[in-house]
């Protein structure tokens, strides 16, 4: 795997992509956002403070889903009603990339899923039923978010957000399912509540007391 | 790109913000301490002294609700910032509400205490007149199953509708991991599968399913290592496991086991054994003219084969309105063991007002187990009543008897256990449907308790 090395065009320091596919990173430094270019790094914005963290997880957290080893390398903050959660954004031994989500300590590992006709934003309704790879899922929390920063390496760019909803789905035999509306067409991710100790993580944050 | 101008120190990834710690903050109402346990993950705080409800997301820790604590508002069983152990895992208690609702005008109170570890998030012990629950939230959906009354199915068990009521949140301190309101509502229902219970919560916006294990007072106490005892159980709690360990199916398959293996026992002697092979049969008479007070006589030898059996003694008489008193001796003529035993033959009848009536009988039997084989006879000794004229009698001695009586002691011995811990499991089920939306309806008998 390669491992492109550049410099931040705003502080010049070393900015190193752990998965070659990644589009975004944020300046470990000086936090700006760098978008990867054709040619090299392109300063789109600056990540304002993060609120203090309670995740567990942080950048460089390693684990295991499916017998396929996983390290953290980046993450999208949101806040809603209830609180922050992160979108964790790992790295998969195989290449691929997964998220993992944390909020308030529940975890679930999903990743990107291609399906037609998905539901638009304003058609959404608790209870609805949708069958995805031969999954159904019904629809059980809308989540009204709020963007609230990004760190780390993403899959895409993701830096211009402000208000995001999120449409939660789970099925019978404990899929989950997430559609995301950040942007004009909605994303879908697919994927499955796990235990916190089945992912057998590493390099996890340290909480004083315990 | 070229080497660009000297980096500065490589900004290792650990670089983060500073490890959140256990704040301590004031009240802006009363200035009172606030503790915040759980690194930011709270979204509400209540002050203890005050009763006011805060923003835990706020650095000024804004005030959204005050509310008045009743006088003599019972503290939690389990103090914050307590710790214990429950399966394993480190447990801080944030947070306590207490809860109620009303149901035909009677209010039932029980108590929920939120608990943090800050790997394992959030958990929750409620607790009901002694009776506590550990929950957690669902991982999966629960799904309906159409019935009446209504079930659950979740993980592969199937759950029964046990109560839907609506819980009003009365009394609030500490941390939540939600918006916490006092007097807020919400609609509960629970399914049961002892020891088990599914819950959902149903607010405006959203359901929520939690899955509970009861759990005994004295394991709480134990996971807290707190003081003195934990307050009685009171009744049968909705997901209490019957206190039986065995389950009153797996009793029953093992009496049908055991009265299957009865019946082929008792159908393996009657057909190996070719019983009730007479070996002995005299007729004798006691007359008023020959008898001489001192009677006793012996009778012929008879063979009992090769292998210990039973003997039965069968005395048949042709008593009128009479009695007599037999007494026998089987008596080994190889050995000179003997068994001594007396009967008694009395048979009456007659009429009265109410009709014909009987009493007693002109025959009797009695078994005498485990004789070895050998030579044997009797001595019979017959004691006829005074004033008696003529009583004929026939003396006959079987071999080999089945004895049911001995198969129906130990069928209803079995039957007897079985059958007490049926009537146990009823009762309890009884006592805790009573609670429910579905009591038990019971026909027939009227058990007033």
């Amino acid at each position: 795997m390669t491992q492109p090395a550049a410099n931040c065009p705003n502080c010049g320091a070393k900015i190193v992509f752990q998965w070659s596919s990644s589009v975004q990173t944020v300046c470990a430094y000086c936090k700006s956002i760098l978008v990867r270019t054709d040619v090299d790094l392109k300063r789109v914005g600056q990540v304002a403070d993060l609120p203090p963290d309670s995740s567990p997880i942080q950048l460089n957290t390693e684990g295991i889903y499916r017998n396929k080893a996983f390290v953290v390398i980046g993450r999208i903050l949101y806040e809603y009603e209830q609180g922050g959660w992160n979108e964790w954004h790992a790295m998969m031994s195989d290449g691929t990339s997964a998220w993992l989500s944390d909020a308030q300590d529940e975890y679930a590992v999903s990743f990107a899923a291609r399906a037609a006709n998905l539901p638009p934003e304003g058609k959404l309704a608790v209870g609805q039923q949708y069958t995805w790879n031969n999954e159904r899922y019904t629809l059980s929390v809308i989540t009204p978010a709020n963007y609230r920063g990004v760190e780390g390496e993403l899959p895409f760019q993701y830096w211009d957000k402000t208000r995001v909803t999120f449409a939660d789905l789970r099925s019978e035999s404990g899929k989950f399912a997430t559609l995301d509306y950040s942007d004009a067409e909605p994303a879908l991710y697919l994927g499955e509540a796990v235990e916190f100790d089945d992912l057998k993580l590493k390099n996890l944050r340290q909480f004083e007391g315990w | 790109m070229s080497a660009g101008p000297p980096s500065p120190p490589r900004p290792g990834p650990q670089q983060q913000p500073a490890t959140p710690q256990v704040k301590a903050l004031d009240c802006p109402k009363c200035g009172a301490a606030i503790v915040l346990r759980t690194f930011g993950k709270a979204e509400t705080v209540v002050c203890d002294s005050c009763h006011s409800i805060l923003d835990a997301q706020d650095p000024k820790l804004k005030i959204l609700q005050t509310f008045q604590a009743a006088v003599g508002e019972a503290p939690p069983l389990i103090p914050l910032g307590r710790r214990g152990k429950l399966r394993g895992v480190d447990y801080e208690v944030i947070g306590f509400q207490r809860r109620s609702t009303e149901v035909e005008g009677i209010r039932y109170i029980w108590h929920e205490y939120v608990l943090f570890n800050p790997y394992k998030g959030f958990r929750y012990l409620t607790e009901y007149h002694g009776h506590w629950n550990d929950v957690s939230p669902c991982k999966m959906l629960p799904t309906p199953v159409l019935s009446v009354p209504p079930k659950a199915s979740y993980l592969g068990e199937t759950y029964k509708h046990f109560q839907t009521c609506t819980a009003m949140t009365g009394f609030v301190v500490g941390e939540f991991p939600w918006q916490v309101r006092v007097g807020e509502t919400a609609e509960v229902t629970d399914f049961v599968s002892p020891p088990r219970v599914l819950s959902s919560e149903k607010s405006e916006n959203e359901v929520t399913w939690s899955i509970g294990e009861y759990t005994y007072g004295s394991e709480v106490w134990k996971a807290f290592n707190l003081p003195g005892d934990p307050p009685q159980a009171m009744g049968v709690y909705e997901n209490q496991p019957a206190p039986v360990h065995e389950s009153v199916s797996g009793v029953w398959a093992a009496f049908a086991a055991f009265a299957l293996a009865l019946l082929v026992l008792m159908i393996g002697f009657a057909v190996m054994i070719s019983g009730n092979k007479e070996v002995f049969r005299a007729s004798y008479a006691v007359d008023r003219n020959t008898f001489k007070g001192e009677t006793s006589f012996v009778t012929d030898v008879f063979e009992l084969g090769d292998r210990t059996c039973n003997v039965e003694v069968e005395t048949s008489t042709d008593l009128n309105n009479n009695w007599i008193y037999l007494n026998y001796a089987l008596i080994n003529q190889d050995t000179g063991q003997a068994w001594d035993f007396g009967r008694e033959v009395s048979y009456y009848y007659g009429r009265d007002s109410d009709g014909p009536w009987t009493e007693g009988s002109r025959n009797d039997s009695v078994v005498v187990p485990s004789v070895p084989p050998g030579h044997y006879y009797l001595r019979i000794e017959p004691e006829p009543p005074q004033g008696f004229q003529h009583i004929g009698y026939s003396v006959r001695v079987v071999r080999d008897v089945s004895v049911f009586s001995i198969y129906g002691l130990a069928f209803l011995a079995l039957l007897l256990p079985a059958a007490a811990l049926t009537w146990r499991r009823l009762n309890f089920e009884r006592l805790r449907w009573a609670e429910s939306d579905h009591p038990m309806v019971t026909t027939g008998s009227s058990e007033d308790d």
